[in-house]
C-alpha cells in the first residue's frame, strides 16, 4: 500500500468531475464515482456473450434437426424440434443413456453423503474444538488433493481387479469420496469458523450438551455452507472421467463415459451430441448456479471469502 | 485442576508436571478431540497414500501384464527409459506448454473480466451468470462441443460464421481454418481457456471486492489516475489472489485428461502426461513404465504444490489474524 506514489505537487488540481457523463444513471456508485460505467458495462456484456456463445449454440443446435445442425453457414433460424433429445434417449438406436445417468447419480450422491459424514466431524475437530497442530493436519488434507489422480490410478485399478470391484459403481463412489474429502474438509472448516465463539461458550455455560449445541448453535450457522459443500462435491463427482473410464466398463459406466461414445461421432449426429451435452450438463448447471456464491470459496479451498 | 490442564493442553505442551492420573485424563481429552478427525484421516491415507506407495514400488519393476513371465526388478530402468523416450519427453513438454499457457491466458482474461464486473452496470448479475456457465458444463461435454460444434472445419460455428461474414461482403471464398488438424494443441488450449477463465474471474472478483475502498478513495482525492490506482493499490492487493488462482488452476490443468481424450485422443503430438500414462498402462499394459511416469508427474506437482500451499497458507494466516 505504501508503494503508492506520494501525492503530486499541491498545484495539481484535484480530480475534476469531468468524466462523469456515464455515471448519470445509477448516480455515484460506491466503487468509483468518476468512472464511466456504461463503457465497462458494454464491454462486459460483449465478453459475457462471447463466452456464452458455445453454451447458447449447444442449446440451440440441440433443438435443430440433424440436417439443419450441420450446415455452413449456420442456420440460426431453422425450425426447432425435440428430435435430437428423442434420439439421445434411444428412440431408434435402442441405446439408452439412463443406466449411465443413474450410475452417475448413484456414485455422486453416495460419495457426497459419505464425504459429509466424514468431513463434518473432521472439520469440527479442526475448527470448533481444534486438535493440537490442527494447521498441519489441515495442510495434509490439502496436499493429498494436489497429487494427480493419474499417479494412483493403476494400483487402484489393480486392486479393484483383484478384489472384484471393477465395474462396480459403489467402488467408484468410494474413490470419488477420497477425491472430494480434502476440499470438503477445507470448505467445511471455513464455514464452521463462522460460528461465533461467544455463542459456543454461552451454550456451554448454560449446560447444553454436545448434541444440543451442535443442533441449536452450530447447525443453523453452518447449514448453508454444508449445502454448498455438498453441491460442489456432487459436481466434481458428476464431472469425473479418468477414474470412471478406468474403473468402470459395461455395467457401471457413468454419464461422462457415455459421452465419450461421441468422441469420433460423425457430422450426422451433431444435434444429438448437443442434446447429450445439454442433458448431462443440466444437473451441474443447476447445482453450480445454486452454489454460485460459495463456489469460489470451495474451489479456492476456503482461502478466499 | 482438571480444567486447568485441559486448558493448557489446548495451547500446546504443558510445562507443569501433572500427576499420572491427570496425564491420563489429558490424554483422554486429546483423544476425544482427535476422534472426530480420525475417520476422515484414516480413510484418506488408505485411499490416496497407499496407492501412491504402490505406484512408487511398481515404478521400479519390469511389468507388462501381457508378458507376465518377464516381471522383475528393473531398478531405475523405467525412469531411464521414460526420460529418453521422445514420446514421454514430448508429453512433458505438452504438459508444460498447456498448463502455462492456459493459466496465463485465463488469468489475464479473468482479470479483465473481474475488473469489468467489479463496476456497476445494468444487468451485471446476468452477465456474471453467463460468464460462469462455461465452468459449469461437464468437461467432457464442453470438449465435445468445441470439437464438433465449434471447431469442426466443415460445419463448425467458427467456419460457418466466417462463411456468413464473407457472404455479407459478396465473397464466396471465406477462409476455412482447420484448427483441429493444423494446430490441435491450440484447439485444446482454447477450450481449456474458455472453461477456466470463469474460475479465475470468480477468484479475482472476490479479491477485488475485499479491497479496502477507503485507500482507493483517498488516492482519488489526491488526484491519482485510474492507472496509478490500479498499478499501486489494486494490483498489490490482488497479487495473492492472482497467485492462488494461478496455482490452483495449474494443479487442475496439469491433470487435464478430458479435453485431450475428447478433442484429439492424444493424437498429433497433443498427449500430455496424464494421457500418456493412461495410454501406457491401459492400452500398452506397461505397468512399470506408466508408474514411473506417474512418479515424474507427482514430482512436478510437488514443485507446484509447494508454492500453492505457501500461497494458501499466507492467505490463511491473514484471515486468522483478522
Amino acid at each position: 500500500m505504501s508503494t503508492l506514489t506520494p501525492a503530486e505537487p499541491t498545484s495539481s488540481v484535484p480530480t475534476p468531475p469531468a468524466r462523469t457523463t456515464g455515471s448519470r444513471r445509477r448516480g455515484k456508485s460506491r466503487m468509483d464515482p468518476t468512472r464511466n460505467n456504461t463503457a465497462a458495462g458494454i464491454a462486459a456484456w460483449l465478453l459475457a456473450l462471447l463466452f456464452a456463445v458455445p453454451v447458447l449454440w449447444m442449446i440451440l443446435t440441440s433443438f435443430h434437426s440433424e440436417v439443419d445442425a450441420a450446415t455452413n453457414p449456420p442456420s440460426i433460424a431453422a425450425d426447432l424440434n425435440l428430435d435430437a433429445y428423442k434420439e439421445f434417449f434411444g428412440a431408434t438406436s435402442g441405446v439408452s443413456p439412463w443406466p449411465s445417468l443413474i450410475n452417475s447419480a448413484t456414485a455422486s450422491i453416495f460419495s457426497t453423503v459419505l464425504v459429509l459424514l466424514l468431513a463434518i466431524p473432521a472439520a469440527y475437530a479442526l475448527s470448533i474444538r481444534p486438535v493440537k497442530k490442527w494447521t498441519d493436519v489441515l495442510f495434509f488434507f490439502l496436499s493429498t488433493k494436489m497429487m494427480p489422480v493419474v499417479a494412483a490410478v493403476l494400483p487402484l485399478y489393480l486392486f479393484a481387479k483383484s478384489a472384484g470391484a471393477l465395474d462396480n459403481i459403489w467402488f467408484l463412489g468410494l474413490m470419488y469420496t477420497s477425491m472430494n474429502l480434502p476440499i470438503a474438509v477445507w470448505m467445511m472448516r471455513s464455514f464452521l469458523d463462522e460460528v461465533p465463539v461467544e455463542m459456543l461458550e454461552a451454550s456451554q455455560i448454560d449446560g447444553a450438551g454436545l448434541l444440543l449445541t451442535l443442533r441449536k448453535v452450530v447447525a443453523p450457522v453452518a447449514m448453508p455452507g454444508i449445502a454448498a459443500t455438498a453441491l460442489i462435491c456432487f459436481i466434481f463427482s458428476w464431472n469425473e472421467l479418468l477414474l470412471a473410464r478406468v474403473l468402470t466398463g459395461v455395467v457401471a459406466g457413468t454419464a461422462p463415459v457415455f459421452l465419450t461414445g461421441f468422441v469420433s461421432g460423425q457430422g450426422l449426429f451433431l444435434a444429438k451430441v448437443c442434446a447429450a451435452a445439454v442433458v448431462i450438463s443440466l444437473p451441474v448447471l443447476f447445482a453450480g448456479f445454486a452454489a454460485q456464491d460459495k463456489l469460489v470459496q470451495g474451489l479456492s479451498l476456503g482461502a478466499v471469502k | 485442576m482438571t480444567t486447568a490442564t485441559a486448558r493448557v493442553s489446548r495451547h500446546g505442551s504443558s510445562t507443569a508436571k501433572p500427576s499420572r492420573n491427570a496425564r491420563a485424563r489429558e490424554r483422554a481429552v486429546a483423544w476425544a478431540r482427535r476422534a472426530p478427525l480420525l475417520p476422515a484421516l484414516v480413510f484418506l491415507i488408505i485411499v490416496t497414500q497407499l496407492p501412491f506407495v504402490a505406484t512408487l514400488i511398481i515404478s521400479f519393476l519390469n511389468w507388462n501384464s501381457l508378458s507376465p513371465s518377464k516381471t522383475g526388478f528393473a531398478g531405475i530402468g523405467n525412469y531411464v527409459q521414460i526420460l529418453g523416450d521422445p514420446y514421454f519427453l514430448q508429453a512433458i513438454m505438452v504438459t508444460i506448454i498447456e498448463t502455462v499457457s492456459v493459466v496465463l491466458v485465463s488469468l489475464l482474461l479473468g482479470l479483465g473480466l473481474a475488473l469489468l464486473l467489479d463496476k456497476k452496470f445494468i444487468g451485471r448479475g446476468l452477465a456474471r451468470t453467463m460468464l460462469i456457465a462455461p465452468f459449469l458444463i461437464v468437461p467432457v461435454a464442453a470438449a465435445l462441443i468445441w470439437k464438433h460444434a465449434i471447431l469442426n472445419p466443415v460445419y463448425g460455428l467458427i467456419n460457418g460464421t466466417l462463411t456468413w461474414i464473407w457472404a455479407l461482403f459478396g465473397s464466396d471464398t471465406p477462409p476455412q481454418p482447420d484448427l483441429l488438424s493444423s494446430a490441435p494443441l491450440m484447439a485444446i488450449i482454447l477450450s481449456l481457456v474458455w472453461q477456466w477463465t470463469p474460475f479465475m474471474m470468480l477468484i479475482l472478483l472476490a479479491g477485488l471486492q475485499s479491497r479496502p475502498m477507503d485507500t482507493v478513495e483517498a488516492a482519488q482525492m489526491d488526484g491519482a489516475t485510474p492507472w496509478a490506482i490500479f498499478r499501486h493499490l489494486t494490483l498489490p492487493h490482488l497479487r495473492q489472489y492472482l497467485e492462488l488462482g494461478g496455482l490452483l488452476g495449474a494443479i487442475y490443468i496439469v491433470q487435464n485428461f478430458d479435453a485431450t481424450f475428447v478433442i484429439t485422443s492424444g493424437g498429433l503430438g497433443t498427449a500430455n502426461l496424464p494421457y500418456a500414462i493412461y495410454e501406457t498402462f491401459y492400452y500398452a499394459n506397461e505397468y512399470g513404465l506408466a508408474s514411473a511416469a506417474g512418479v515424474v508427474v507427482v514430482i512436478g506437482s510437488i514443485i507446484v504444490a509447494t508454492f500453492a500451499l505457501r500461497t494458501v497458507f499466507s492467505l490463511f494466516k491473514k484471515e486468522a489474524a483478522r
